[in-house]
């Protein structure tokens, strides 16, 4: 009899798949994990099994309540509209307008341009080219932190806006990105980290963390 | 972030097309641009992230001025890829429209996108529901009236 629990395919240093990693933890939200590993084999997510899961030959996928799904906003706006308790969004439209935004900016405007895909495609200029991308983008989130930003990226409490902001800073850390001129996104990064869900869900204690990068 | 859009709306300015759409929906919410079921408003975001997040992106103006001499083929190759992924998730939830008979967010992102395809010169053949989806989309008013061809920018060579 297969399990109820939910399911999710995710790689331990995917910034996508750990903002779903995040989201699980917070809700309190058990599953069971597929490591699908990006590099090896070719890129495991171009295997013909993964690709009948999810076409877009991605992860994070989410196999839950009978369905599957995939981009990591749509599964914690479904995980948020199906287990409300914690929100991940808070009440009012204008608010939410600016988590989504935050949100976007970063899921849109920045990761997509330094994924593993891309990257390849760069060869020898990878690393000037992430660090590019990234610091563009972060001068902007800089700016707009400045205005919506309490002890998190919208005010006080923890939303999908935080989700996206931790892994985005990991991955201008392996980039070597310069963080100094963006200090409201180091000091929420640095308080998100303190709490369990974002330590719990760090790419450093997956099942698929290699041993010479496990914490 | 120096892009557009940019929407000034009840004495706030939002950016991020579907920040500014979600806003919209819940603000002015009919007709309704997501459907009611958690299931199938997931199926819509998931649409539209793929192309607004997966596309898209890889296929803008700044990116493309970077490629230089490949900004052709760069984005022949982007959509493309996105698009062979988008017709199998389409063939699974669409009716008339992305997400069984009634338009949402994921059509309002759709249109835009197979415009872009068309102007690099890919080849839709091999994506029948994309197709057939644009086209009635075509039809509607709201995806006419809100055409490039008919803005108060658009240059007098490309105007409808």
């Amino acid at each position: 009899m297969a399990s109820e629990k939910p399911i999710l395919y995710s790689y331990f240093r995917s910034s996508c798949s750990w903002r779903v990693r995040i989201a699980l933890a917070l809700k309190g939200i058990a599953y069971d994990q597929v490591p699908v590993n990006l590099l090896k084999d070719g890129g495991q997510q171009f295997s013909a099994e993964f690709k009948a899961l999810n076409p877009m030959q991605q992860v994070p996928a989410l196999k839950i309540d009978g369905i599957t799904l995939s981009q990591s906003l749509a599964i914690i706006h479904y995980l948020e509209e199906t287990r409300p308790n914690p929100k991940l969004l808070p009440q009012g439209p204008k608010k939410r307008a600016q988590v989504r935004m935050i949100s976007d900016h970063i899921v849109s405007g920045i990761q997509p341009l330094q994924n593993l895909s891309i990257l390849q495609r760069m060869g020898e200029k990878k690393m000037e080219w992430a660090q590019q991308c990234i610091t563009s983008g972060f001068q902007a989130l800089e700016q707009i932190l400045q205005h919506t930003a309490g002890r998190y990226c919208v005010g006080d409490e923890v939303s999908m806006a935080d989700l996206c902001l931790v892994p985005q800073v990991f991955n201008a850390e392996r980039y070597k990105v310069d963080l100094s001129p963006y200090p409201t996104i180091t000091r929420i990064n640095k308080a998100l980290l303190e709490l369990e869900a974002f330590k719990a869900s760090h790419p450093s204690r997956q099942p698929d963390t290699p041993a010479e990068l496990r914490a | 972030m120096q892009q557009v859009p940019a929407l000034k709306i009840d004495g706030i300015t939002l950016s991020q097309s579907l920040a500014i759409i979600h806003y919209l929906e819940e603000t002015r919410p009919n007709p309704k641009l997501l459907p009611q079921g958690p299931k199938k408003r997931a199926q819509v975001r998931m649409i539209s992230d793929h192309i607004v997040s997966g596309i898209q992106p890889l296929q803008n103006l700044s990116i493309l001025q970077r490629m230089g001499e490949k900004k052709m083929e760069w984005a022949q190759q982007c959509i493309t890829s996105g698009f062979q992924a988008l017709e199998q998730i389409l063939q699974h939830t669409a009716g008339r429209y992305c997400v069984g008979d009634e338009v949402s967010m994921a059509d309002l992102c759709l249109v835009p996108q197979v415009f872009n395809a068309e102007r690099y010169k890919v080849d839709l053949s091999p994506y029948p529901t994309i197709t057939r989806i644009n086209k009635a989309l075509l039809e509607l008013e709201a995806f006419k009236a809100s055409h490039p061809s008919r803005q108060p920018d658009t240059p007098a060579e490309l105007r409808a």
